[in-house]
Formats: C-alpha cells, sequence, structure tokens
C-alpha cells in the first residue's frame, strides 16, 4: 500500500506541467460548475430565501413538488413530452439530412449545410414565428388560411391552449439541427469507403443494409455525441416557449421544467424549492443520457 | 426550413404598409432600406448611446473566446497526450457536465458570482464561458489525433511542455479552434448578461435588441432589420470556418 501511495506520488511529481496546464481550466470548471451541481443538491433539502441561512427541511420539498405542485405536474408531462417528440425526430432528421447532403457535390453540400444549420446559430431570430403565427390577419398563417377560406376568422394561435404546444414543438425543431448535426456530416465524411466494397462482397445488397451494418457502426462514437447533444436541448425547452407562449403561458400551457425553475428561481425566491426542481431536471437529465449511451452500443450488434 | 429565415431577410427590405398588408406575403416587393434608417433613429434616441450596447457585446464575445480557447487547449492537451493520475475521472466529469444544462445550476451560480463580487460586471459573463465544458471535449478529443511523433521530436530538442503546447500544438490544431472560436461566439453574441448585469450601460446588444423587437406594431420595421443585423454576423462567420467546424467535428465521436 504505502509503495503503491510513493508510487503515485511520484508520479503526480512526474505530471506536474500536466496539472500546471490544466489547473485554469479545472478550477473555474469546478467553481462554475461542480461546485453549482453540489450546492443545488443541497439546497434542494433546505428552505432558502436569499436573506436569511438556509433552513433544513429534509424531503419536504421533493413532497411538495411532488405532491402539492399541480402545475409542476403540467411542467413534467410538457417537459417529457417536448423531449418525446422532438428529441427522436431531432435525432433521425439531424442523420437524415447529413446522410442526403453526403451525396451532394462538396459545393451544393456545404450550402446546404448552411441552409439546415441556420436557424441554429441565428442566436434569437426564432421570434420571426411570433409574426408567422401572430393572432391578426397579417399573420402568415392566419393570412394564408384565412385566404385559402379555411379559417373565417384569424385564430390567436399562441394564446390558446391547445395549439401552443405544437408551435412550440416545430420551432424547437426547426432549431435543432446544430452540432449534431455537423458531427454527423462530418462521422459519415470519416466512414471507409473500402468497408462499403467488403460488404458487397459480403453479401450486402441493399442500401438499407449498407446503413444498418456498415455506416451506422462506423459512426457510432458520433451517433452518441449526437445524441448527448439533443437528448440535452430537447429537455430543456424554455427560451422558445417564454418567447412565444409567453411567461406564465396561457393556464400555464406551455410550462417546462426551465420555465417553472425560473419561476420559483428569479420571481418568487424560494430557492430551497427551485434547487429541488433544478436537481429534478438534473436527474432526469443525466439517466436519460446514460440510458441512451447504453443504447447506442448495441447499434448494428 | 429556410421559408422562415427567407422571411425574415424579407421583413427587414419590406416597407411598413407591406409588413402589414393582407394577404401577408413572404416576398417584398418594393424593397426599401428605411427599416435600416428608421433603426438608425431609434438607436440615436437610446438613453445609453447605442455604440455601447455593440462596445459591450463585442468586449465580452472578444475576451470570452479568446480565454476560452486557451484556457480550453491548455486542459485538452495533458488530457489528450500525457499520461497522469486522475486524467480518466477528470475527463469523465466534463462529459458529464455535457449532459445537463445551465439552467441547473442558475441559482447556485448567481449565489457563487456575488461572492466573487462579480455581480453587474462583464466578468459574470466572461469568467465562466472560459469553462464551457463541449469546447473542452472537442479539443481533446482533435488533439488526440494529432501524431505523438511530432511532440516527441520536440521533447528531444529540449523543449519545455509549455513551449511544446504553444508553439507545437497550438498552431496544429487549427481547425478546432475556429470550432471553439464559433461555437463560444454564437453563445456570448446572443448572451443577454444571463441575470447578472442590471446596469443599463453595461447591458449586450442582444438585449437592446430585444427591446426594439418586442416593442410593438410601430417598431415592426425596425426589429426586423435589427434581427436581421444580428443573425448575419454569425451565419457569416460560420459560412468562413464551415470545412474546419467540420474537420473537427470527425473527431468529436465518444469513444466509451
Amino acid at each position: 500500500m504505502s509503495n503503491w501511495w510513493s508510487l503515485k506520488v511520484s508520479e503526480i511529481k512526474k505530471s506536474k506541467h500536466s496539472y500546471v496546464l490544466l489547473a485554469p481550466y479545472m478550477i473555474l470548471f469546478a467553481v462554475f460548475t461542480v461546485l453549482p451541481v453540489i450546492m443545488s443538491m443541497v439546497l434542494s433539502f433546505t428552505y432558502f430565501n436569499m436573506l436569511e441561512f438556509p433552513k433544513f427541511i429534509g424531503w419536504h420539498n421533493y413532497s411538495r413538488l411532488f405532491l402539492e405542485d399541480d402545475i409542476f405536474l403540467i411542467a413534467i408531462k410538457n417537459t417529457i413530452l417536448f423531449a418525446v417528440i422532438t428529441g427522436p425526430v431531432s435525432y433521425i432528421a439531424c442523420f437524415v439530412f447529413a446522410w442526403i447532403i453526403n451525396e451532394l457535390s462538396p459545393k451544393l453540400r456545404a450550402f446546404m449545410t448552411l441552409v439546415f444549420y441556420a436557424p441554429s446559430i441565428s442566436g434569437n431570430v426564432f421570434f420571426i414565428w411570433l409574426m408567422i403565427f401572430s393572432g391578426d390577419r397579417y399573420g402568415i398563417m392566419n393570412g394564408l388560411l384565412l385566404k385559402l377560406g379555411i379559417l373565417m376568422e384569424p385564430i390567436q394561435w399562441l394564446k390558446e391552449e391547445q395549439y401552443i404546444l405544437a408551435i412550440i414543438i416545430i420551432v424547437q425543431l426547426w432549431l435543432s439541427l446544430g452540432t449534431g448535426f455537423l458531427a454527423f456530416i462530418a462521422g459519415l465524411q470519416t466512414v471507409d469507403r473500402t468497408l462499403y466494397e467488403a460488404g458487397a462482397v459480403d453479401g450486402i445488397r441493399n442500401r438499407w443494409q449498407e446503413l444498418w451494418y456498415i455506416t451506422l457502426p462506423s459512426m457510432r462514437p458520433q451517433l452518441m455525441f449526437g445524441a448527448v447533444i439533443q437528448i440535452t436541448t430537447s429537455l430543456a425547452v424554455s427560451d422558445v416557449s417564454i418567447a412565444l407562449a409567453g411567461f406564465p403561458s396561457v393556464n400555464y400551457a406551455a410550462e417546462t421544467i426551465v420555465t417553472h425553475l425560473i419561476d420559483y428561481g428569479t420571481t418568487r425566491f424560494e430557492m430551497g424549492f427551485a434547487s429541488s426542481i433544478a436537481t429534478v431536471l438534473f436527474i432526469i437529465m443525466l439517466s436519460t443520457n446514460l440510458i441512451v449511451q447504453k443504447l447506442l452500443r448495441k447499434v448494428g450488434e | 426550413m429556410v421559408l422562415p429565415l427567407v422571411y425574415a431577410i424579407n421583413n427587414a427590405f419590406k416597407p411598413l404598409d407591406e409588413i402589414f398588408l393582407f394577404p401577408p406575403t413572404l416576398f417584398v416587393r418594393n424593397p426599401t432600406l428605411n427599416n435600416f434608417s428608421d433603426l438608425l433613429n431609434l438607436l440615436g434616441e437610446s438613453w445609453v448611446p447605442f455604440s455601447r450596447y455593440i462596445f459591450n457585446t463585442v468586449f465580452i464575445t472578444l475576451t470570452g473566446v479568446i480565454g476560452h480557447v486557451i484556457f480550453a487547449s491548455a486542459a485538452a492537451f495533458p488530457l489528450a497526450k500525457h499520461r497522469f493520475p486522475g486524467k480518466k475521472s477528470l475527463f469523465q466529469v466534463v462529459v458529464l457536465s455535457l449532459m445537463f444544462t445551465p439552467a441547473v445550476t442558475a441559482i447556485p451560480n448567481y449565489m457563487v458570482m456575488s461572492w466573487l463580487g462579480l455581480i453587474d460586471t462583464y466578468w459574470a459573463v466572461i469568467v465562466p464561458a472560459f469553462s464551457y465544458s463541449l469546447g473542452l471535449y472537442l479539443m481533446k478529443q482533435f488533439m488526440e489525433q494529432m501524431p505523438d511523433a511530432l511532440l516527441e521530436a520536440a521533447k528531444i530538442d529540449g523543449a519545455s511542455e509549455y513551449r511544446i503546447f504553444w508553439t507545437i500544438v497550438m498552431p496544429n490544431v487549427k481547425p478546432a479552434w475556429l470550432t471553439l472560436v464559433i461555437l463560444q461566439f454564437q453563445i456570448l453574441w446572443g448572451s443577454d448578461g444571463n441575470g447578472f448585469i442590471y446596469s443599463e450601460q453595461l447591458k449586450s446588444l442582444h438585449f437592446a435588441a430585444n427591446q426594439i423587437i418586442y416593442g410593438g406594431i410601430a417598431r415592426a420595421g425596425a426589429a426586423a432589420a435589427v434581427a436581421l443585423i444580428l443573425m448575419s454576423v454569425p451565419i457569416t462567420l460560420f459560412v468562413f470556418s464551415q470545412s474546419k467546424i467540420i474537420e473537427t467535428m470527425a473527431s468529436s465521436g465518444m469513444k466509451d
């Protein structure tokens, strides 16, 4: 044991340079990411209003969250609904579009990449959807439907509960071809061409088999990376909801876990309670990611 | 996919009566630059000179991007190329942090910021940006592909690790740092201060733009113009760096 220990110590001494290079980043990472996660978990067991010292109250915040807070249940329902729809759809869309683009000539490929990627880097340009789904007849959607005679009078798209969720999903999907999409394009370009020739000899007959037995397994690392990005974004819907549906939305129809967290954290200053919301979100995000990672390891096996 | 963007671009050049036309049109008929001159007038009236908002955003973006690239690359180098105790677990933690969003840590982050006395300063936005974990992740994956022979040769010549990092590693990972630049740029360029900045004179361009965008009917034209200006910057940047970014993303995969 002491031998092992002294070996470690000498290894650490030898790697002094590595630690020096790592230190600036890791200190900031610890202060702004690791510490806050731990603090959030600790605070979630307290009553804390930013003025008095936090008071330990055990599991009370959690029981209140799940048993008494009806709006949180709406938030969970919406978050899961968004994630279950936008997560897989955007993930598959990222791959399918990348796959199609990959067949194009380099110039066209670069152009199409830009077209698909543009919405996700244009910042808050999603406010344009406010004009498309505007409640008066000058909005594109109302204007079109009125002109075609489908509607007799304009619909308040963003103020009526039955439309809000669908609209947020559409916008969220529109924004979702981001980093994961780029990773897939890159991944497809790195697949070894000779594998396809070898596959043809081994009896792979059509493009689907080629996709399942060669392309997908070859780019499994990118698929896993893309999954992390898409899952995390699909569970964190908030900006779009706030921008389009307002905050709070009509009857909390567009409330998500993140908007609920913002509500308690920045409006009501119930920091302990808000921390328990954050902790629940943290657990949902982390466990979904880890489970999906496990599943993706099986692709093409 | 493109239609909303086309609509956004066209709106910026529509005269006000065309924005409120029934039936609404996608394309502009009588293009005009009125919206942009309206925007200029609006900006001239703002309480804080508009150039201040521009300076704020440019300063935050530049400092944040440069610091991030240097800090993340310095940390990525030993993680990619050296062997030392704790390497695996440190990287694991960074990968785990890709799996949740900043919303999770927003409240404690505010407390940390106030302990550090950073509330209502640029640094509240800049310093956390240095340790953005996607950047470190991509940089480390990219550096792993660098041939070891390059580093060995320099070591034999007696160069220190820091020298190797700065003169050999950094020039060789240009595609990766361009990628870090654009990813971080996009975040900081669109930043509204994350709730840490209160003083009007420290607020960002994005914040000022939002006030115009949500300013109602009279400002619909100016709003379209400001939105076009804001989105054209990151898109232009991406056009010029696209091939490098794709090159970086090729190594982005997660290897167990």
